[in-house]
């Protein structure tokens, strides 16, 4: 039986096919999905913020709200599921500035460190983009198909996307 | 002191209900001055909820609103958040704009002459709003230009709460909505405060130690 498994705000998810990982109306979050297609296990993340250096008191201790602590947490989960490192690909969603706003203030801002902080990342953990919906001033709603890898990503008023 | 909103007792939420109160309460009449009915608010709540409550709180995420956010600085910092349904924002702009700007409605779109309104609204009842509150606590308070988004609601209401998520795992916020004298209006009025500025308004009205 396929599941459809919902992965909330500053959280994450991981399985294998044939289920399916959903991630509702992402703003200026970013969903990262991550894919392995011979053990067909993935994990989709959706992080808040760019950097968990954002968090000055002891008491955030919420690794799956930043980019710099949720994939790689996440990416040890699928390992430890039985993905296979070097075969795992990403493809990234969000980040979007959803009030358009160019005054530099937080809310304008945020969506655009939120992509780079997650490029940079997948970088550092050596794991290629093969499809990215990022930017612009709208939101997405992603579903993540463990069966093939396949992101389908659905906004308000505009076409079906797949990656 | 308080350092993160789940230090806020009962007590603070009182007085964060009444600075609702009083501030939805006059963005509301002004409202009703604008369409020209009586509008009333709907009782105000304090939340205090993770982050997916926060964007349970306006429904559906992933149903079309539209919304007005306005940043405050000053002596205290955050942002108001107006949320109508699209039917009910479209209605309104209607009332206001008396059917100036329709040729330029696209099929399932909003004018700009609309959305330029609904932005003014958003400027007028952010005003009524903060400017309740600073008088109440003699706190001053600066509002920015009213930004507009017609999208998700979830995607939306992410937007605000990013800031405040910052070294917090639950947010705090105010909540009313609006009703007139003859529908309620699927709407939400929410404030949102930082830690500093809570700590402000509690102490001027004497109930921070």
């Amino acid at each position: 039986m396929s599941e459809k498994i919902a992965v909330g705000i500053s959280d994450y998810k991981a399985s294998s096919a044939p289920d399916t990982l959903v991630t509702y109306a992402l703003g200026s979050c970013v969903g990262i999905s991550l894919y392995d297609p011979i053990s067909r296990i993935g994990g989709l993340s959706h992080i808040m913020l760019p950097t968990s250096m954002l968090g000055r008191s002891e008491g955030d201790d919420n690794r799956m709200k930043y980019a710099d602590t949720a994939i790689d947490d996440m990416l040890s989960h699928m390992e430890c599921l039985g993905a296979g490192r070097s075969r795992i690909k990403a493809k990234i969603v969000g980040g979007a500035n959803m009030f358009g706003t160019t005054d530099g203030s937080f809310i304008g801002t945020i969506g655009d460190r939120n992509v780079d902080a997650v490029r940079e990342e997948l970088v550092r953990l050596g794991i290629p983009i093969v499809g990215e919906d990022v930017g612009a001033n709208y939101g997405r709603t992603v579903h993540f198909d463990l069966e093939d890898g396949r992101v389908v990503i659905q906004s308000i008023g505009k076409d079906v996307k797949e990656l | 002191m308080i350092h993160t909103y789940g230090d806020l007792k009962e007590d603070h939420l009182d007085i964060l209900r009444e600075i609702g109160n009083i501030g939805a309460g006059n963005a509301a009449a002004s409202l009703s001055v604008l369409i020209n009915e009586g509008v009333n608010i709907v009782v105000p709540q304090v939340q205090i909820l993770d982050y997916d409550g926060v964007i349970r709180t306006v429904g559906d995420p992933e149903e079309l609103g539209i919304a007005i956010l306005i940043n405050y600085v000053g002596d205290i910092r955050g942002v108001v958040l107006f949320l109508l349904s699209y039917e009910d924002a479209n209605g309104i702009a209607d009332i206001l704009t008396c059917g100036f700007g329709e040729e330029d409605e696209k099929a399932g779109g909003m004018s700009e002459m609309k959305l330029s309104t609904i932005k003014e609204i958003g400027n007028i009842l952010g005003s009524s709003y903060l400017g309740s509150i600073s008088s109440l606590t003699g706190l001053g308070v600066n509002i920015s230009v009213p930004y507009v988004a017609v999208d998700m609601v979830g995607a939306i209401m992410g937007a605000p709460m990013f800031e405040f998520s910052i070294d917090n795992s639950k947010i705090m916020l105010i909540e009313e909505s609006f009703k007139t004298d003859t529908k309620s209006l699927k709407s939400h009025v929410i404030l949102f405060a930082d830690i500093p500025s809570l700590n402000k308004i509690l102490d001027k009205l004497g109930l921070n130690e």
